[in-house]
């Protein structure tokens, strides 16, 4: 609690003290005022002295006023203790307000806890600790274990493992060594790491990300710009048929004013739009910061709106669904075995840098030795040619094959074929592919059971391996052979299809998606750690590279929603209730404030359900 | 020009909705929210006359809820 609660709980209980002696104490006539008077201006002199001085100011429909105005009136009908009870409420109620809201406020400011506070910079020899904000590009930064690497680097010395927990959600460490990029809010798990500084401060990762998710809640959702709008009618409302109706039952019935004033009193009582007001952006705030703490960023209260909305997903094929990287994923010997394939393939190809020659040392696991090769040529279109251990080792496409004069034949797998002769004989071919991310599988089916209608995946890849990815996936459709810019198209189309509130979500890995990603109704980019065009492109950035977030993350929005809706209907009706009940002259003033306060206590509590996922 | 402003002392939701409606309709601003979760202020006014521009902000704000102060 800060100083200022702690201040007004203390009036609170010294009034409330007051007000259960009022029932000991014989006390009538001008004492009897006055000790209420005493213990009404206790806790309620800053509501009288607000709604003088906002009056001054031309803010008539202020809660302040409102409240002041009801409670005065209370006493002027004679009717002290309901006069001093409201005000001991709406006072509970306000501290409580505060109270939570400054709770939930922290408790995601903490699952945010990822600003360094320190860089330790080395200079002239000696370890100083320095403020982040003043470390240059180019710098020598040292990270000890446990310490919370600063600011984004690539490693010159040492080898750790980090803990991406903060960003990501990830709980598995991140292994580094010397010449990995490390970014900013990893916690240094275990050794000593020297880190040369590539980004500002400000530039860095976790300065974008807390920018990112302070400035998330400035994009009102839908339901936000209602509630915003509702109050703005919602008082002057209540207010009038507050006047209206301490006025007209007495001048055309006749009957008395003092009952007609105090079902009035009650109207002015629940004048008050706190409880949406509050509960609705608590609510957002609380699953933007839930989201984050599941490794994924949502920019705006709208997106995760939208994002429950959704009815068509469609991927990118490339870095998203598939891991992006080329693994050798078959071998299909001939005449030779498999292992001889391997290292002839792999010697063959040991002075090309392509990420096909790359995939096949990889895969050769043993160190290359240089000095058995020679006479490497590579024909452009066609593969290498080589001389491993004095044979001639023809690598590469069947074209290669037909000048080597090897008897080849074609292979019933996907992807990148390449086949391999010794001395003009067919020796067998090694496939190559990118392989599918372990839980894309996982994540269609559960988008699925989510009732997403349609998954759709476009790829500039070949027909052959869209179809087989498409397949094993249990994807819904797709598109291949299609260039950047006709994924806009396809995109464009997608979005013709589909129902007028049904929402569409792009996936992609954030990198040569820009156009589309901005035309989705919602744009998702994958691996957002480190890549700033992700960052800066998307409304939503999942930090690692899992898809099976996309699924978590419309939970969240569908579990926010749903709290959201709650809390709109709860309130409303409590309140209209009261209102039909108050004019009526079925409800008591203490009735009409113990229910708004609990009201918003309960729509408070009921937002705070966001934030746990 | 885009700008954020943190708001201290912004304890009512209800005066920040008061407060974003207020600093709208003053000429030079495109858009402005104010958020009572993270109260902040973001302005995003005509940069020439920017400083002019919060000025009045600062008063429009006063006048809702003096409590409140923007760190400028």
């Amino acid at each position: 609690m800060s100083r200022k609660q702690k201040k007004m709980l203390v009036r609170i209980l010294i009034s409330a003290v007051l007000f259960a002696f009022s029932f000991l104490l014989p006390l009538g006539g001008a004492p009897r005022l006055l000790y209420f008077v005493v213990a009404y201006a206790v806790v309620g002199w800053d509501v009288l002295w607000r709604a003088v001085r906002n009056i001054a100011h031309g803010q008539v429909f202020d809660e302040n006023f409102l409240m002041a105005l009801a409670t005065v009136g209370a006493f002027a009908l004679g009717e002290f203790p309901e006069a001093v009870e409201v005000m001991l409420f709406y006072q509970i109620g306000e501290l409580f307000q505060s109270y939570a809201v400054g709770r939930s406020r922290q408790s995601i400011t903490a699952l945010m806890d990822i600003r360094p506070d320190y860089a330790n910079i080395e200079r002239d020899g000696a370890l100083e600790q320095v403020d982040p904000d003043e470390v240059a590009v180019g710098e020598i930064i040292v990270i000890k274990a446990g310490e919370k690497i600063p600011l984004d680097g690539v490693v010159i010395e040492g080898s750790s493992s980090l803990d991406t927990a903060a960003l990501t959600g990830e709980s598995l460490p991140r292994e580094v060594s010397e010449g990995d990029s490390v970014i900013s809010g990893c916690i240094n798990q275990s050794g000593l790491l020297r880190v040369r500084v590539n980004k500002e401060f400000g530039e860095s990762t976790v300065s974008k990300i807390l920018d990112l998710v302070e400035n998330s809640s400035s994009k009102k959702a839908r339901a936000e710009h209602f509630i915003t709008k509702f109050a703005r009618y919602y008082t002057p409302v209540v207010v009038i048929g507050a006047v209206l109706l301490a006025l007209i039952p007495p001048l055309l019935l006749g009957d008395a004013w003092s009952i007609w004033i105090e079902r009035a009193l009650i109207f002015l009582v629940i004048s008050c739009p706190c409880a949406l007001v509050i509960s609705i952006p608590l609510s957002f705030f609380g699953g933007i910061g839930g989201a984050s703490k599941a490794g994924i960023l949502v920019k705006g209260s709208n997106y995760l709106e939208a994002l429950s909305e959704t009815e068509t997903v469609v991927f990118d094929k490339t870095g998203t669904l598939t891991k992006g990287v080329f693994q050798v994923t078959a071998v299909h010997p001939d005449t030779l075995p498999e292992s001889r394939l391997l290292e002839l393939a792999a010697l063959a190809e040991s002075f090309s840098d392509h990420p096909i020659s790359r995939s096949l040392r990889q895969a050769y696991e043993k160190p290359v030795d240089h000095s058995r090769v020679s006479d490497v040529e590579e024909i452009s279109g066609h593969g290498v040619r080589a001389r491993v251990d004095g044979l001639q080792v023809c690598a590469g496409n069947g074209k290669l094959m037909n000048l080597a004069g090897a008897q080849w034949h074609d292979c019933n797998l996907t992807g990148t074929v390449v086949h391999i002769a010794v001395d003009g004989s067919y020796g067998g071919h090694i496939v190559i592919s990118d392989t599918v991310k372990p839980d894309a599988a996982e994540a269609i089916g559960a988008l699925k059971r989510m009732g997403i209608r349609q998954t759709v995946m476009l790829t500039g890849d070949t027909q052959a391996v869209a179809e087989q990815i498409a397949g094993e996936l249990g994807l819904d459709s797709f598109h291949a052979g299609l260039l950047p810019a006709d994924k806009v198209e396809r995109v464009e189309e997608l979005l013709k299809q589909k129902s007028a509130k049904g929402k569409l979500a792009f996936v992609g890995d954030g990198i040569n998606d820009a156009p589309v990603l901005s035309r989705a109704d919602i744009g998702i980019a994958m691996g957002g750690l480190g890549s700033d065009a992700a960052i800066e492109a998307a409304d939503i950035v999942l930090m690692d590279d899992q898809p099976s977030k996309i699924a978590t993350a419309m939970q969240i929005s569908k579990k926010t929603l749903r709290i959201v809706k709650q809390n709109i209907v709860f309130s409303l009706g409590v309140k209209g209730l009261i209102l039909l009940l108050g004019a009526a002259g079925l409800a008591s003033m203490q009735a009409a404030i113990f229910a708004d306060v609990g009201v918003m206590v309960i729509a408070v509590l009921n937002a705070s359900r966001a934030l746990k996922p | 020009m885009k700008k954020h402003f943190k708001m201290v002392d912004l304890d009512c939701a209800n005066c920040a909705a008061k407060m974003e409606d207020a600093i709208k309709k003053i000429s030079g601003v495109n858009d402005a929210t104010v958020s009572f979760m993270a109260q902040k202020l973001t302005v995003d006014a005509d940069e020439s006359r920017f400083d002019e521009i919060m000025k009045e902000i600062v008063r429009v704000c006063k006048r809702v809820e003096p409590d409140c102060v923007i760190k400028l």
